[in-house]
């Protein structure tokens, strides 16, 4: 079973590009951001691990409040830690910038 | 008043074994009889087995003796990891267990111990327990494992020397008596790791002694996630305090920081200011360091399987024989970890919001080996080094430092299993179990800082059990511990220097990458070494 997510945090600072960051693998996420006419970060999360939306939540949020970003992100995570989200997420944004 | 009980029973028992000895060596088809000859119920038998070394073929023959004959032994044990370890309980052989750690048989021993058929004494550190072999549990008997005998019983243990030296000095000078498994034997050892007069008997076991590749580390497996982590020790910790003498524990975790050295350490300048000295196995990911001129000196606990050419072809780094091979001990080296290096570092399952750190899972009793020695502050100290004098926390004017003990984790373990907990499990353990004290492996008040992806609290610097509680809270992420953590006080404790971020650091997250590793692979690895370095079987994907 899949759980879909669906969240957005405020933001204003314009991506320059498309981006694309992680892997398709267990313990792994996959993120892919584009750049959005927008007045926030739009989130999709798929995820096979469920009932953590709580958590999900507050690792974005923590990385959004550092790069308040417009764009559309599309998470799709195979059972990552936060840890390894948030560095994905750094990761893609960077690439975007 | 006879004054030697001792030596008269050793003579009697060693006379009562004679019909299968001929020059002090028995056929290993000989080996129940010889056990069943020499060890008495109720003796103190020491066998050797650690988490590398095993005196594999003694512990099985050992398992098999008759328990009419032999009975309510006392084991002592640095490590319950074999099978035939817990038959000796299961068997009625054994009754009573004095041990360091038991990893893979830990989930048996709780039921063997639930069960009434084993007394746990304690569950010591290495140190501690080698220690007591001196003072109130001396064995009676010995079993040991060596690599060769000579004609005068020398033995050659080589690069696994690890503990057999310290048990056979225990035993053989207050008239225990030793036994040697020795997986050849020779016309002349080409090194005395232990003199023949300290030897009573030596049997050729069946096949080479067990040895576990335990600090073998593949890169493949380290990921972005520990290299910022990794940067984050080199930046905020070891540049910082100007860290040289260390040891570091076993894992991914440290693995990573090793494989940084020579590419971010080197771009930071810090070759030969930090990691010069260290009390470490011969951990294949030091390689590209060593390689790359950082490291003056190992001193090591034990081998490590297929670093053994690598070792001998470095004497200049390594401790080794005239023969050319490693000589570990792992009593010196711990010993010199707990008094002679000023870091530890090293990861675990479970922090409490005091900084107490277990690796204690409910249902298993496991112990923590040399963790617990090497992760607290030694107060008997007396030499001082910038680093170690940098932890004083002021105030007396006696200038009393204190040693760095490092806790490295991941917020979280699995996508839903935070590290920072309220209550250790250890705690419902040591209950459950009726330990005397919770198995805590360090301490919270011998904690100095904590790094995890999000940040190193300097809990040395906290003034407070409330800032202490806060910079942890700081770091703690998403966990519930970390949601708790108040916004505006985390900034002050990033102000005072109690809580950095990666951006107070100067590492930028998405800096953090694989690719800073100096090694990727193990094949990277045998590169660096030049051919030295034979991975096993297992690692080798090539």
């Amino acid at each position: 079973m899949i759980d879909t997510l669906q969240l957005r945090f405020s933001g204003s600072r314009r991506l320059t590009q498309r981006a694309h960051a992680g892997v398709v693998a267990s313990g792994n996420c996959e993120i892919l951001i584009e750049p959005a006419d927008a007045s926030a970060a739009q989130v999709t999360v798929r995820t096979s691990v469920r009932g953590y939306e709580t958590i999900w939540r507050a690792v974005l949020s923590r990385v959004f409040e550092r790069h308040p970003i417009v764009a559309t992100v599309e998470i799709n995570d195979f059972g990552a830690t936060p840890a390894v989200v948030a560095l994905r997420l750094e990761q893609a944004i960077e690439e975007a910038t | 008043v006879n004054w030697h009980t001792r030596r008269e029973r050793k003579r009697a028992r060693l006379e009562r074994a004679s019909a299968y000895v001929r020059d002090r060596c028995f056929d290993g088809s000989d080996a129940i009889a010889v056990l069943e000859a020499v060890i008495a119920p109720g003796d103190r038998v020491a066998l050797e087995g650690n988490n590398q070394k095993q005196a594999d073929f003694l512990s099985r023959t050992f398992a098999r003796v008759n328990p009419k004959r032999v009975h309510d032994v006392h084991l002592l044990v640095s490590v319950l990891s074999r099978p035939e370890h817990i038959d000796l309980f299961e068997r009625g052989i054994a009754s009573r267990v004095d041990f360091s750690y038991s990893g893979p048989q830990s989930l048996r021993l709780a039921q063997q111990v639930a069960g009434g058929a084993v007394r746990i004494g304690a569950i010591h550190t290495y140190l501690e327990l080698f220690s007591r072999y001196f003072v109130d549990l001396t064995p009676d008997v010995a079993l040991v494992a060596a690599d060769e005998a000579d004609a005068d019983g020398n033995l050659y243990t080589g690069a696994n020397t690890e503990e057999t030296p310290t048990i056979v000095e225990a035993a053989a000078f207050r008239d225990g008596i030793v036994i040697a498994q020795v997986n050849r034997i020779v016309e002349r050892v080409r090194r005395v790791d232990i003199p023949g007069d300290w030897v009573d008997l030596i049997v050729v076991a069946d096949r080479p002694y067990e040895i576990e590749p335990l600090f073998t580390r593949d890169p493949q497996s380290i990921d972005d996630v520990q290299v910022l982590m990794a940067m984050m020790v080199v930046r905020g910790i070891y540049e910082r305090h100007g860290v040289q003498t260390l040891n570091h524990g076993i894992g991914f975790d440290t693995a990573a920081i090793e494989l940084i050295l020579p590419t971010y350490g080197e771009s930071l300048g810090l070759r030969g200011k930090i990691c010069t000295h260290w009390t470490l196995n011969p951990h294949p990911t030091l390689i590209p360091a060593i390689e790359s001129g950082w490291i003056t000196s190992v001193h090591s606990f034990g081998g490590e399987l297929g670093m053994e050419r690598y070792v001998a072809a470095r004497p200049d780094v390594f401790f080794t024989g005239a023969d050319g091979s490693l000589r570990s001990n792992r009593a010196y080296c711990q010993a010199a970890g707990m008094y002679a290096t000023d870091l530890f570092i090293g990861s675990t399952l479970q922090i409490d919001r005091d900084g107490n750190s277990s690796t204690a899972t409910l249902g298993r009793i496991a112990g923590f080996g040399g963790a617990p020695n090497l992760g607290s502050d030694p107060r008997g100290r007396r030499h001082a080094t910038p680093s170690w004098l940098e932890m004083h926390a002021g105030g007396s004017g006696a200038g009393r430092g204190r040693k760095l003990v490092v806790q490295l984790v991941q917020t979280f373990r699995e996508s839903g299993v935070p590290t920072f907990v309220e209550r250790l499990d250890a705690v419902e353990l040591g209950r459950s179990a009726g330990l005397p004290i919770a198995p805590v492996m360090i301490y919270g008040d011998d904690v100095t800082h904590v790094v995890t992806e999000e940040g190193i609290a300097y809990l040395y610097r906290a003034q407070n059990i409330d800032e202490r509680r806060s910079a942890l809270a700081a770091i703690a992420g998403v966990t519930p511990i970390g949601m708790a953590a108040d916004r505006e006080r985390t900034q002050a404790l990033r102000t005072a220097g109690v809580v950095a971020f990666p951006e107070d650091l100067g590492i930028r997250r998405s800096d953090a990458s694989r690719a800073l590793l100096a090694a990727r692979s193990m094949r990277e690895l045998v590169e660096w070494s030049g051919g030295l370095y034979d991975p096993p079987a297992r690692f080798r994907s090539w």
